[in-house]
């Protein structure tokens, strides 16, 4: 399936790709594409965006039309595209930095808005492409190259800083569950409105050595006993979710898709 | 007959965006450009257009070059603060080739400065504002039908170039209310980017065969699907280390610019044929200089004018020409003398040069102007 998928969704002339050995980033770029695929999206409609950082790489891979931005602002670029042409598919893919720190303000608006966008979060809790500085989700007490002595900043659950800002559905999978990231990225995209799919990866190289984390295994064995389902989440308390991965569809709400709006502005004039 | 207006500058300038088939703004409040994103708020959806307040400066540049990429012509537009804070996307659509229109409605600054206050403080901002080396094209505008029409202009080789090109209006022209011919449909030219005829079967999206300046693109959604990214890249669009590729393509964004001076660079000249003395100028400065020169003509002064339109790439050669003839320039912006170094750069000591400049949010009045020519 895997060579299929290569075949039609991956620029081969371009692969292999630049993430270190163990990274979760090329699991989760392949989720992507086998969410396109199970949805049998028109290649030519769908426009991949992606901003600055490991996670932006996927862009160039993915034989899309796809926009590798600034640092930040993907969304920004997303937006424009998505206003100016809403009849294309547009996905937009981040890291955690990227999408939460520099982009922070971007993300919430997108979310505000309800623009029918599918951002993808490729969240390894670290800024890998710049060797392993803290990021806005690196877990608290946790090290980064400038984090020596523990991170004292306490992280964004950015799905619930998204559903805050008004995104419409919210979801969290794992590098390790291809399976559920993949569904849940599929959902994300079939979503009418601001879809935001937080994805757990790992980062062996930096985050994971930094931290003592054990090999890239041991960092994918962390995920899946970590692993809380939503459903069963909801009946645990604050104490016990301590340090887990909450996964699954988190939240899912109801509000007019914005270019849909527009367009109604738009038709009144038309006569 | 012609239909006239009575317009602000700003207002002529979103008509003359939408004559030029721009239907995409993205914006955010700034005085004194803030009736441009009203203007635009108002007019795209009547024509089909779409028009979106953003978050911030940053996100309305990145919004507009998006919309552009998806085939779009769009436009943001902004002064001093957002300018600056434009810089890095510029940058972006200047190495990823993407059209659209920034318009800086300049201000005094710096920083906050004075909001409301007539400036031109941003025209080495607009030629050296976003990092690395990268060419750039500025037009000014001095009168409020050249808001309008020179707003078109800007559109046409944004499209041409495949650039992003600068509007450098001023709080000057865009507060000011003059009567405008607006201009019929087909009487002004619009151009449309290139596009390949086989969209799903086009090579790669910036390859410039047979020694070509502008790469022939697709807008996405047509088939097909490249790569635009910031980084260096080949020519299908994905980024590379090379360094021999890093020098051809930066150098190849340059000469697409250079080569194309005579098509792009506009100017006027009046009253120059017996002038001993040159008055540069541009944009919303050059109304006080028209005046001065009247007086000065009146009592005998042979006082010409040059005022380029196209700022960026500047009229060397033809100001070099005149700076061979007179024996005197005097440069007028509203700066402390940024164009003035490009003058002193190009006439060297085939005349003196001197400047009369004003950086405290008041308008040099023509009797200043007078008063400068006459002093010796």
């Amino acid at each position: 399936m895997a060579s299929k998928l290569i075949d039609k969704y991956f620029r081969e002339a371009h692969l292999p790709h630049i993430w270190c050995p163990g990274c979760g980033h090329g699991v989760l770029m392949r989720d992507v594409a086998q969410a396109v695929e199970n949805l049998g999206l028109d290649k030519d409609k769908v426009v991949l965006v992606s901003g600055i950082g490991c996670s932006s790489r996927a862009a160039g891979y993915m034989d899309f039309n796809t926009m590798h931005t600034t640092h930040g602002r993907a969304l920004a670029f997303a937006t424009g595209i998505k206003m100016a042409h809403p009849e294309l598919e547009v996905i937009v893919i981040m890291g955690d930095g990227d999408a939460s720190a520099i982009g922070g303000n971007h993300l919430i608006h997108a979310a505000r808005r309800n623009i029918g966008i599918t951002a993808i979060v490729f969240n390894n809790d670290i800024y890998g492409m710049t060797g392993g500085q803290y990021s806005p989700t690196t877990p608290y007490g946790e090290k980064g190259t400038t984090a020596p002595y523990g991170n004292i900043d306490r992280p964004f659950d950015i799905p619930k800083v998204a559903e805050a800002a008004g995104a419409t559905y919210t979801a969290r999978g794992t590098a390790y569950d291809a399976r559920l990231t993949t569904k849940l990225i599929e959902e994300g995209i079939r979503h009418k409105g601001f879809s935001i799919i937080e994805c757990a990866s790992i980062c062996p190289t930096y985050y994971g050595r930094k931290n003592k984390k054990g090999s890239a295994v041991d960092m994918y064995t962390w995920q899946k006993e970590n692993s809380i389902p939503a459903a069963k989440a909801k009946d645990m308390t604050p104490e016990e979710l301590e340090g887990k991965l909450v996964v699954g569809e988190l939240s899912r709400s109801e509000f007019p898709e914005l270019t849909e709006q527009y367009q109604k502005i738009i038709d009144k004039f038309q006569k | 007959m012609k239909q006239v207006k009575l317009m602000q500058g700003n207002e002529a300038c979103v008509e003359g965006a939408l004559y030029a088939g721009c239907r995409f703004y993205a914006g955010y409040p700034i005085t004194p450009s803030t009736e441009i994103a009203e203007g635009c708020a108002v007019r795209m959806p009547q024509v089909g257009g779409r028009f979106i307040q953003m978050e911030d400066e940053i996100a309305s540049c990145a919004a507009a070059i998006g919309a552009s990429a998806a085939g779009t012509k769009s436009m943001t537009a902004t002064s001093g603060p957002g300018f600056s804070l434009k810089q890095e996307n510029l940058g972006y659509a200047c190495l990823t080739e993407v059209p659209f229109v920034l318009v800086d409605v300049q201000r005094a600054g710096p920083s906050t400065g004075l909001p409301t206050s007539p400036s031109q403080g941003d025209m080495m901002q607009a030629k050296w504002g976003t990092h690395g080396d990268h060419p750039i094209i500025a037009i000014a505008p001095s009168t409020v039908e050249e808001c309008y029409k020179l707003c078109v202009r800007c559109f046409n080789l944004s499209e041409k170039y495949r650039t992003p090109v600068l509007f450098m209006m001023d709080e000057i022209v865009g507060h000011l209310r003059e009567s405008v011919e607006l201009p019929e449909d087909g009487e002004l030219e619009v151009i449309d980017r290139a596009a390949p005829a086989d969209p799903k079967n086009a090579g790669p999206a910036y390859a410039c065969p047979n020694g070509e300046l502008v790469p022939v693109m697709a807008p996405f959604g047509q088939g097909q699907r490249y790569n635009i990214t910031g980084l260096i890249h080949t020519d299908d669009g994905f980024p590379t280390n090379s360094n021999d590729i890093a020098d051809s393509q930066v150098r190849r964004l340059i000469r697409k610019i250079e080569e194309n001076r005579d098509d792009i660079i506009t100017y006027e000249e009046k009253d120059l044929e017996d002038a001993d003395t040159c008055i540069v100028c541009y944009g919303g400065t050059a109304r006080s200089v028209y005046s001065a020169v009247e007086t000065l003509r009146a009592e005998g002064k042979k006082v010409g004018i040059f005022r380029p339109i196209t700022v960026w790439p500047f009229p060397e050669k033809e100001l070099e020409a005149i700076s061979g003839k007179v024996k005197r320039i005097v440069v007028a912006e509203h700066n402390d003398g940024q164009i003035l170094l490009e003058v002193q750069r190009v006439v060297k000591d085939n005349c003196k040069v001197d400047f009369i400049g004003k950086i405290n949010g008041t308008v040099i009045t023509p009797d200043e102007i007078v008063a400068k020519v006459k002093e010796a």
